[in-house]
């Protein structure tokens, strides 16, 4: 119980960015969604098993078209398929977390990822439930926030736009931490360039899986190099100290 | 409401199937119990770097440099989250911080 209790106590800061971010993203989608005629009971229902704050607003628009579960599949995979980056980049952070990862492996949202990537657990912290804290308390951020704005929807009057920034301004924090932790910042650097060159190329709503393609391409051709450096980064040798 | 109850919850298990496949596929192609390839070791060592730089980009994606105001509220807001982070290196004064910036850039600014 103690284990957990401290688990909890760590995670719990880690996750307040996401908490004001899912607050008004949540609640706007809770509204827009009522507005659509569903109401806060579908706004819980989609928060608890789908889970994935874009993906929840295309599903707006896909309740209200023809109905086409097939084509909604696909546009799905197509939304979500930059998740698969973060299961690759997690492997072994979820390896040893036993009856945990099923439920890490459904709430791995893009927020969720970019905490558990850039956070480690204090000395002594059970990584495994660090990570379901963090995890559970995101989503149950988004589950109330989605609830909020399907009932308190028209209530809210108070001029919200720009506050998705707040989401721009988390990851524009984890990456700028991952760089100053880093000597070798092709990784990143390869990343920023394919996504930058494809949005040219193919526009802002076709461009993530072509960005996806360009960036392990890279890699695949750069392996050596980029292999050497990092495990030289990985594991420290006696003389890295002098 | 156009799509009946029924066919609103099949929606809704579809988009949630294909979700959580996205997010699970790799731990089913590369089990724990496995030694996964050194390869996608080496994957998965590097693309945290990558997949964050592209979420940046895929924030600031419908941002357009060719029409008013030229991506200057994202631009201006992002230049004081990194000068400010910097500088105090407090994760959440810099993200509060860089987002009431944009608000106030984009409510009374650039309106």
């Amino acid at each position: 119980m103690e284990k957990k209790l401290d688990a909890f106590k760590a995670a719990f800061p880690y996750t307040l960015p996401v908490m004001t971010g899912y607050l008004f993203l949540g609640m706007a989608f809770g509204i827009l969604l009522d507005a659509r005629g569903y109401h806060f009971g579908w706004a819980i229902l989609m928060s608890v098993f789908i889970y994935a704050g874009s993906m929840q607003y295309v599903a707006i628009t896909l309740l209200t078209s023809a109905f086409n579960p097939l084509n909604a599949f696909i546009m799905t995979l197509m939304v979500n398929a930059r998740h698969l980056f973060y299961g690759l980049s997690l492997l072994d952070k979820f390896s040893t977390t036993g009856k945990k990862k099923p439920y890490l492996m459904f709430g791995l949202t893009d927020e969720t990822f970019s905490i558990l990537c850039a956070a480690n657990p204090p000395a002594g912290v059970d990584r495994g439930w660090f990570m379901f804290f963090i995890t559970i308390l995101n989503q149950s951020y988004w589950i109330i926030a989605c609830a909020l704005g399907g009932i308190l929807g028209s209530l809210v009057s108070f001029n919200t736009k720009g506050i998705d920034f707040v989401m721009t301004a988390l990851f524009v924090v984890i990456f700028l931490e991952q760089w100053l932790s880093q000597k070798n910042h092709a990784p990143a650097l390869i990343g920023l360039g394919a996504s930058i060159l494809t949005l040219l190329i193919f526009g802002p709503d076709n461009f993530i899986i072509p960005a996806m393609i360009l960036i392990l391409l890279t890699f695949t051709l750069l392996r050596k190099p980029l292999e050497a450096r990092f495990e030289e980064k990985l594991e420290p040798t006696p003389e890295s100290g002098k | 409401m156009i799509l009946t109850i029924p066919q609103s919850l099949i929606i809704i298990a579809v988009i949630a199937i294909g979700t959580f496949l996205t997010r699970a596929l790799p731990f089913i192609l590369f089990p724990a119990h496995k030694e996964t390839p050194a390869f996608v070791r080496y994957l998965g060592n590097v693309i945290p770097f990558a997949a964050i730089a592209m979420l940046v980009i895929y924030c600031l994606k419908n941002v357009s440099l060719l029409a008013a105001p030229y991506g200057l509220p994202e631009g201006i807001a992002i230049a004081f989250i990194l000068f400010i982070h910097l500088w105090r290196r407090n994760v959440l004064l810099s993200i509060g911080g860089g987002t009431l910036l944009y608000m106030a850039l984009v409510q009374f600014v650039f309106v």
